[in-house]
């Protein structure tokens, strides 16, 4: 898609929605816009890479429409970036765009939602609703707006939620000018097990509920897993993105107690080679109030596992990895966060470092900085294809 | 729970109940009787308001006299028992960044209270320790226990004497947390002999020494009995930094319910 067209159509999304905001008080704007500055300070991988710096400009409204006592609600959240090094990085996203209907105990949503599960830091192992969205960032947290329909019910005994899922919704690759790529290019060619393509049918149910202490929530995931195989084809020499057809089952479990998180996810997947299980699983311990000061500082230790077949099923790097990390948060007016952490890979040595600080400015500017450093990478693991994408990045929102 | 206990817990309460249905207020023989008889009328003035809503802005400064501003909605679902806290649902709206972020609260009496907080750009629920009760409530001279500690029993009581506090006259009700993690060894509260409302409180750190202050004014009386302030200050002794909840006109009986405060609900509250 170009450039141009999408940010036509994004700003007349937005003054759509600006128009539509002043005629009625129950409809609500919000969002923010940000400029945004990478930069690659090694010497690229691959030809064509660049190394930046990489500026883009993102948006995010959303538009929110709910009368009061009313059990409907409509949402619609667009998300656009528009990147001057990378076309293929430039992208428009509907993240949501739904009708809720809840009374009482009942819920019913139709459209495109993002739903979140799961309770660990290194790894959003249970996660699965929505397709991450690999042209925002590697660590998964962005996702793209997944259609469907949500049925959902609570109660005293747990929430149980059932979604079914009409459409399937392919994951992104940046283009060959852009770092944190494949060493090769991904096909246009899409290959699914499933004879009805992103057509399939998928469905999930999850159950979830607290009992004192422990929050625990369970599910089961039948339809086109998110993750695909990327497959080399000796013709094209591109890589093919196969997407098969998974049955999976997750678990995630969190037991709090005094300054403690302890936090488990385990997932058990059928389909992708030999049925396999994953796991990860570790502590957040908090220290408030650090030297009697209103700062806290939280310090996280994570264990990685995954069975998964090395050949049959998408590569992972989280097979055998420990994370540790710190968060510190000042408690201060402008909610000042620092997180620093790095994933290795207990046999491989290959390491992922990161900091993300982050500081409100005034009222309504915020700053975030991040810096991700990929060290004593293997060639065996799959981030080799990264390991000279160290970058740093800063980003400045202006939230209306 | 403890079956046991409970049942105990209950007969506590009956009789304690049956004690202030039966006898006047300067019937009570100890200091620590008169405190509490003095801290639950306060308490039970408020009883049968259900639930209420109320929209307020938070107004932070620091020892320059520079400000920023937070605004919120506190939602309260009222928990008859008093063997059981309240529920609350703080929503922020402002500064914008922050917007639709959320805190759940199940109030509990002295075990740890439990909450959630949600955050909507990940439209992740985590569940968060409790035990941060005297830290910063999002860097204002409040802290979590401020909001979170208010039910009856979390406190025991020493009835000081009465005192005129500009004009209205007052009993001093020195309150003692029972609960864990507080950052608190003694409170001072002054609750004025009218209309049963707590007028001041002075805050003293786990060091003995003084260290808030918190102004309650501005009371205005809903539905003919609830008494809400309107205006908080609370200025902090030590570091001269100081923080106002300005609030809105309060909304009782809204009809909320526990599913309203749910962890699920957290996902749909905007």
């Amino acid at each position: 898609m170009m450039v141009n067209s999408k940010t036509l159509f994004s700003l007349l999304v937005i003054i759509g929605l600006m128009t539509s905001l002043a005629q009625a008080e129950s409809i609500t704007l919000s969002g923010y816009v940000a400029i945004e500055n990478r930069f690659f300070w090694n010497d690229p991988s691959y030809n064509g890479q660049k190394s930046g710096p990489q500026v883009s400009v993102v948006t995010e409204p959303e538009v929110r429409w709910k009368d009061s006592g009313s059990p409907h609600q409509f949402i619609l959240a667009p998300f656009l970036r528009v990147d001057a090094m990378d076309d293929e990085r430039s992208h428009l996203d509907i993240r949501e765009g739904f009708w809720r209907y809840n009374k009482g105990s009942w819920e019913v949503l139709a459209g495109i939602n993002k739903v979140f599960w799961g309770v660990t830091e290194s790894r959003h192992l249970v996660d699965i609703i929505n397709q991450t969205d690999m042209l925002e960032d590697v660590d998964q947290e962005e996702k793209l707006g997944q259609p469907m329909i949500m049925v959902g019910h609570s109660g005293d005994i747990g929430e149980l939620q059932f979604f079914l899922m009409p459409f399937f919704r392919e994951r992104d690759y940046p283009g060959s000018k852009g770092r944190l790529r494949a060493p090769l290019a991904i096909s246009e060619q899409t290959v699914y097990q499933s004879g009805a393509e992103e057509r399939h049918l998928d469905f999930a149910l999850r159950f979830s509920q607290y009992y004192g202490d422990w929050d625990l929530g369970a599910y089961y995931f039948r339809g086109t897993g998110r993750e695909p195989r990327l497959v080399r084809d000796p013709d094209s020499n591109q890589l093919t993105a196969y997407y098969d057809v998974i049955d999976q089952a997750g678990l995630d479990v969190q037991y709090t107690r005094e300054a403690w998180l302890w936090k488990l996810e385990g997932i058990i997947r059928k389909g992708q080679g030999d049925t396999f299980a994953a796991m990860v699983g570790g502590f957040e311990y908090t220290l408030y109030q650090l030297f009697e000061s209103t700062s806290d500082l939280g310090l996280l230790v994570e264990y990685n596992w995954d069975g998964r077949d090395k050949i049959d099923a998408p590569a992972t790097s989280f097979d055998n990895d420990i994370f540790i990390g710190a968060r510190f948060t000042l408690n201060d007016s402008q909610d000042t966060t620092l997180l620093i952490g790095a994933i290795t890979d207990v046999e491989n040595r290959s390491t992922v470092a990161s900091i993300e600080a982050e500081r409100r400015i005034g009222e309504s500017f915020v700053l975030k900085v991040q810096a991700r450093s990929f060290m004593n990478i293997d060639l065996a693991d799959p981030l080799w294809s990264a390991k000279n994408d160290d970058f740093l990045n800063i980003n400045l929102q202006y939230h209306f | 729970m403890n079956p046991q206990k409970h049942i105990k817990k209950i007969m506590t309460i009956t009789a304690a109940s049956l004690l202030f249905s039966f006898i006047s207020i300067t019937g009570a023989n100890t200091p620590a009787e008169k405190g509490f008889d003095v801290a639950a009328r306060s308490d039970r003035s408020d009883r049968g308001f259900s639930d209420s809503v109320v929209q307020l802005k938070m107004v932070m400064r620091n020892k320059a006299g520079k400000q920023t501003q937070r605004s919120l909605l506190i939602s309260t679902l009222e928990v008859p028992d008093e063997t059981l806290g309240d529920r609350s649902l703080i929503v922020f709206d402002s500064p914008a960044d922050i917007s639709g972020t959320a805190l759940l609260s199940h109030v509990k009496i002295l075990d740890p209270d439990d909450q959630w907080l949600y955050l909507p750009g990940l439209k992740r629920i985590k569940r968060i320790s409790s035990v941060n009760k005297s830290g910063p409530f999002v860097g204002s001279e409040f802290a979590f226990e401020d909001f979170t500690a208010l039910e009856l029993k979390k406190y025991t009581y020493k009835y000081l004497g009465e005192k005129d506090l500009n004009g209205i006259m007052c009993d001093m009700v020195e309150r003692y947390p029972r609960y864990e993690y507080s950052g608190y060894t003694k409170q001072v509260s002054w609750i004025d002999q009218q209309v049963f409302q707590v007028r001041k409180v002075d805050f003293y750190d786990r060091k003995g020494d003084l260290l808030k202050t918190l102004i309650l004014d501005d009371y205005k009386s809903y539905n003919s009995g609830f008494w809400r302030s309107h205006t908080m200050k609370m200025v902090n002794h030590q570091t001269g930094k100081s923080t106002d909840l300005l609030y809105g006109d309060y909304l009782f009986k809204k009809g909320l319910s526990k599913n309203d405060f749910s962890k699920s609900a957290l996902k749909r509250i905007r």
